[in-house]
């Protein structure tokens, strides 16, 4: 991190929106969203597809013009200094955009060249980036043959070629298995302990909550709320969900009874496709209620909330389909 | 600043040009002695022993060679300017990765426009090696016909490498190829003069930038070069190649920032 003079005078705001759109044909893609970025933190942008998400990651990179609206970067402006701004940034985007013909070494060679760096330095960095990113031991290998997993970690290896003071993550980990996004998880959560400032879209609820210190949660181009994955969670659901799943045949009439649970049991109940959602003080407490009522679930699961419950609740919508 | 960063998307470009030099080199050698050997010498004997007056007392090698060298600067042209172009954007998208970073679209689009006009230097040089081989060349003035050759190859390759960006598939150049390159690469006066073309049609022969390249091309190598016919034909090129830098610098910025 360098101590330049970056964003606004006697503050450690990086990004600043307010009104910020991005509208393509006749559609509102960003429909004036506001929010700032602080030095060290990591920000997330929680949504489902289409919600705006990756447009405002564009522009916030500085490879899509704001259509109305106030953005700045770094102090800058990202229309008059695209070049300037973009060379303090490190960029994940979300489909790969490695070279599959070269090795991954010569990936972040040619990487780093776009910024100017002189060849010794990108050598030292890239040796000590794939040290980082586990993948030493490919660095002379095509990137091609390499899992999912590895060319994310390489895409990441390869944002951090400038030493950014600010790394944008495009949905991070989509498409990738289980174990690669625990590996992807692992590296961010480190950057985030070396001080790196992070902003990350994603649709995946258990990312946001292991990696944000403050997220927006976006639908149809606008925020909808704003705070700490904590904070959200307790704003907007209660301490438990009760999951109930019943015969697809006695699913209706039990969501009507269960509704007699609701203001002394239970703050609120979803009746999703295929399961119903209590949210409530007490999941046993709740799951007891709800057997005295003569109800008989397949399954039945007690749990916490999430912010998976923080969109149903405020969209009506659940976040992945 | 500018032109630093095309330098840069220039390296990149020959960073991966490393992994397929030798294969390029080869046909950059044969492609000459293949033509020159089949139809300079081969239909050449039928062409000269029927002596005619309309290739200006000269063997049929003599005559077409140059006008080959500008043909061939054309085929590089569209060879760079097409497919790696649609590629570096559609399916490698390497210039998205390219435009995260301090460089600008008309960076991207210089860049790739540098690595073309190398190629089309290496070709043409190895060309007009090949054809001073042959004894093709009549005059010193025919090394002046090598950076005739590449502003012809240019004035393909900056309007091909604007449009090729905007493209949404590939099918387009398959397309161009076929009712583009090869008849202009067989009715610009290539192959035997135009006046041997109906006079109706020769107008249209006027205006392909290749007539202009082949017929410097040929005067130079001849000897036969005047002056203003000669900035007329380089006017025309550069006006083309300018046209195509000016089109492609917004339409590079306007497929990759969108």
């Amino acid at each position: 991190m360098t101590g330049s003079v970056t964003g606004v005078p006697g503050s450690d705001v990086l990004i600043h929106a307010r009104g910020l759109a991005k509208k393509f044909g006749g559609a509102m893609a960003v429909a004036g969203i506001d929010f700032d970025l602080h030095r060290g933190e990591a920000f997330g942008f929680l949504g489902p597809n289409g919600a705006g998400k990756s447009s405002t990651m564009r522009m916030i990179g500085c490879v899509s013009p704001p259509s109305g609206g106030e953005l700045s970067i770094l102090g800058l402006d990202p229309v008059a200094d695209g070049p300037a701004i973009r060379a303090r940034l490190g960029v994940v985007p979300q489909e790969d955009t490695l070279d599959l013909e070269l090795t991954v070494r010569e990936n972040l060679i040619i990487y780093g060249r776009y910024f100017g760096l002189p060849r010794q330095v990108i050598v030292e960095r890239a040796t000590r980036l794939l040290e980082f990113v586990q993948l030493s031991d490919r660095a002379d290998d095509e990137v091609e043959p390499l899992s999912g997993g590895m060319k994310r970690r390489l895409t990441i290896a390869r944002s951090l070629i400038n030493e950014p003071e600010i790394l944008l993550l495009d949905e991070p980990t989509t498409g990738l298995d289980p174990q690669a996004r625990h590996a992807v998880w692992d590296r961010l959560y480190r950057l985030k302990q070396q001080g790196v400032t992070l902003v990350l879209t994603t649709h995946y609820m258990d990312e946001a909550e292991q990696l944000c210190d403050r997220l927006v949660v976006m639908d149809r181009g606008q925020i909808a709320a704003e705070g700490s994955p904590r904070e959200l969670i307790e704003r907007y659901s209660s301490p438990e969900v009760l999951e109930l799943r019943f015969d697809p045949g006695d699913h209706q009439q039990a969501a009507e009874k269960l509704a007699e649970l609701l203001d002394a049991t239970a703050e609120r109940m979803e009746v999703l496709a295929d399961r119903i959602l209590l949210y409530t003080r007490n999941g046993d407490t709740a799951l007891a209620a709800a057997r005295g009522l003569g109800l008989e679930p397949i399954t039945s699961l007690v749990r916490r909330s999430t912010l998976e419950d923080v969109f149903l609740r405020l969209t009506g919508r659940r976040l992945e389909d | 600043m500018g032109g630093s960063f095309a330098l840069r998307e220039f390296r990149s470009w020959l960073t991966n040009y490393r992994r397929t030099w030798r294969g390029s080199i080869y046909s950059s050698v044969l492609n000459p002695v293949l033509y020159l050997g089949a139809m300079g010498l081969g239909l050449g004997t039928l062409v000269d022993a029927h002596h005619s007056a309309s290739l200006g007392g000269v063997s049929y090698l003599v005559f077409l060679a140059p006008g080959l060298l500008a043909a061939q600067a054309m085929q590089t042209a569209m060879g760079e300017s097409t497919y790696p172009v649609l590629g570096s954007v559609k399916w490698r998208k390497v210039y998205q990765a390219a435009a995260a970073t301090p460089l600008r679209p008309a960076d991207i689009f210089h860049g790739h426009l540098l690595f073309t006009t190398m190629r089309l230097v290496m070709n043409c040089v190895i060309f007009l090696v090949v054809m001073t081989a042959f004894g093709a060349v009549r005059s010193p003035w025919a090394i002046a016909a090598l950076p005739v050759a590449v502003l012809t190859g240019l004035a393909f390759a900056t309007p091909i490498e604007a449009y090729a960006i905007t493209l949404a598939k590939e099918l387009t150049f398959s397309l161009w190829y076929r009712f583009g390159l090869i008849p202009l690469f067989l009715f610009s006066g290539t192959f035997f003069p135009i006046s041997q073309l109906p006079a109706w049609i020769r107008p249209l022969a006027y205006v392909t930038p290749l007539w202009h390249g082949v017929a410097l091309c040929r005067s130079l190598s001849l000897g036969t070069a005047t002056v203003w016919p000669a900035l007329g034909h380089v006017a025309y090129l550069v006006l083309l190649a300018a046209a195509g830098i000016a089109a492609g610098q917004r339409t590079y910025r306007r497929r990759l920032y969108v």
